[in-house]
């Protein structure tokens, strides 16, 4: 895939870094605005596939594989069945326990485990989306060398 | 505020029926774009901002990716007259929405009315969710807390998916 003209690449240059923060505002707030891990992670995914749209696939040395992206979206799945597991290893015996405790509602440390959640999730949708995304852009590459 | 969903709804089954008719493929697929925008303000009229947000952002990416898609390969839709086997699923089709229609009237028919019995559960959640989970934010209480089978099965259905994905579209072996 080629990049873009200059005036869509000076404004990628200028959003894509303000869409990546958002999407991290948006997960790691997720238990007091709306929005969440699903909607944060969709929005990350989206700040990358804004840079390889402007910029071609040369720009990020998307030659290789999507690899990093996999692995990424595995071990943040991995990481929620963990957390899911530890509800069982406290006194509480229950699986998705929420055993931290809970803090004043309304601040950005409470809730417990749902921050944690959120943010392994976020990853995870990320990750998929934009592995997805590659597959697309690269396979097809990949055939015509 | 039941009018202007009624006229949104209108909009998106006329943005349907065009993507199912229409010749240029790209036309088709930016059809679908309103009904998924349709669907966001429809969420947004029932004050569902947690759906909207999911459903924009989903809608804008899959709409992208659909456009990188069909710019790649053909654009064009090919026609074809239905034949003896067409008619036959057509008829089939008509006959079974006929049965689906009659039950669903009679399923109505017997429900309680909105809210007033079936809507048990969702007191305690209203109620209680913030002493019980910590979060100001109810839909994430649910969905993480309440619900977190439901949501652990989600995450698994996408890596599934991404996995499924991969395996298909990988036309050359890895060396």
């Amino acid at each position: 895939m080629k990049g873009m003209t200059v005036i869509v690449k000076k404004t990628t240059q200028l959003i894509a870094g303000l869409v990546f923060l958002y999407g991290i505002y948006v997960t790691i707030h997720g238990h007091l605005t709306p929005g969440g891990g699903f909607a944060g992670g969709v929005i990350i995914a989206g700040s990358f596939i804004l840079l390889i749209l402007a910029f071609g696939s040369d720009f990020l040395r998307l030659t290789k594989e999507e690899a990093g992206s996999t692995l990424y979206e595995n071990l943040a799945i991995l990481v929620v069945v963990f957390l899911a597991i530890s509800g069982l290893l406290t006194t509480g015996r229950i699986f998705f326990l929420n055993w931290i405790p809970k803090g004043t509602p309304g601040e950005i440390v409470s809730a417990g485990m749902l921050p944690l959640y959120n943010i392994f999730v976020g990853i995870e949708v990320a990750s998929s989306i934009l592995t997805i995304f590659l597959a697309l852009v690269i396979f097809k590459e990949e055939l015509a060398e | 505020m039941e009018t202007a969903i009624c006229i949104i709804a209108g909009l998106m089954i006329i943005g349907a029926v065009f993507a199912i008719h229409a010749k240029d493929l790209l036309s088709a697929v930016i059809a679908c774009g309103i009904v998924g925008y349709g669907l966001v303000i429809c969420f947004l009229l029932l004050k569902a901002p947690d759906l909207a947000i999911v459903q924009i952002v989903v809608e804008t990416i899959t709409l992208i990716i659909m456009v990188a898609v069909v710019l790649d390969s053909s654009r064009e839709e090919h026609f074809a007259k239905p034949d003896r086997k067409g008619y036959m699923s057509m008829g089939v089709a008509l006959v079974m929405t006929a049965v689906l229609l009659y039950f669903y009237v009679l399923a109505i028919g017997m429900l309680d009315p909105i809210g007033s019995g079936s809507l048990r559960m969702a007191g305690h959640y209203i109620n209680g969710a913030v002493e019980l989970t910590g979060s100001v934010n109810l839909v994430t209480g649910v969905v993480f807390d309440f619900r977190g089978y439901d949501t652990l099965g989600e995450a698994t259905v996408l890596v599934t998916a991404v996995l499924g994905v991969i395996t298909i579209l990988r036309l050359k072996g890895r060396n």
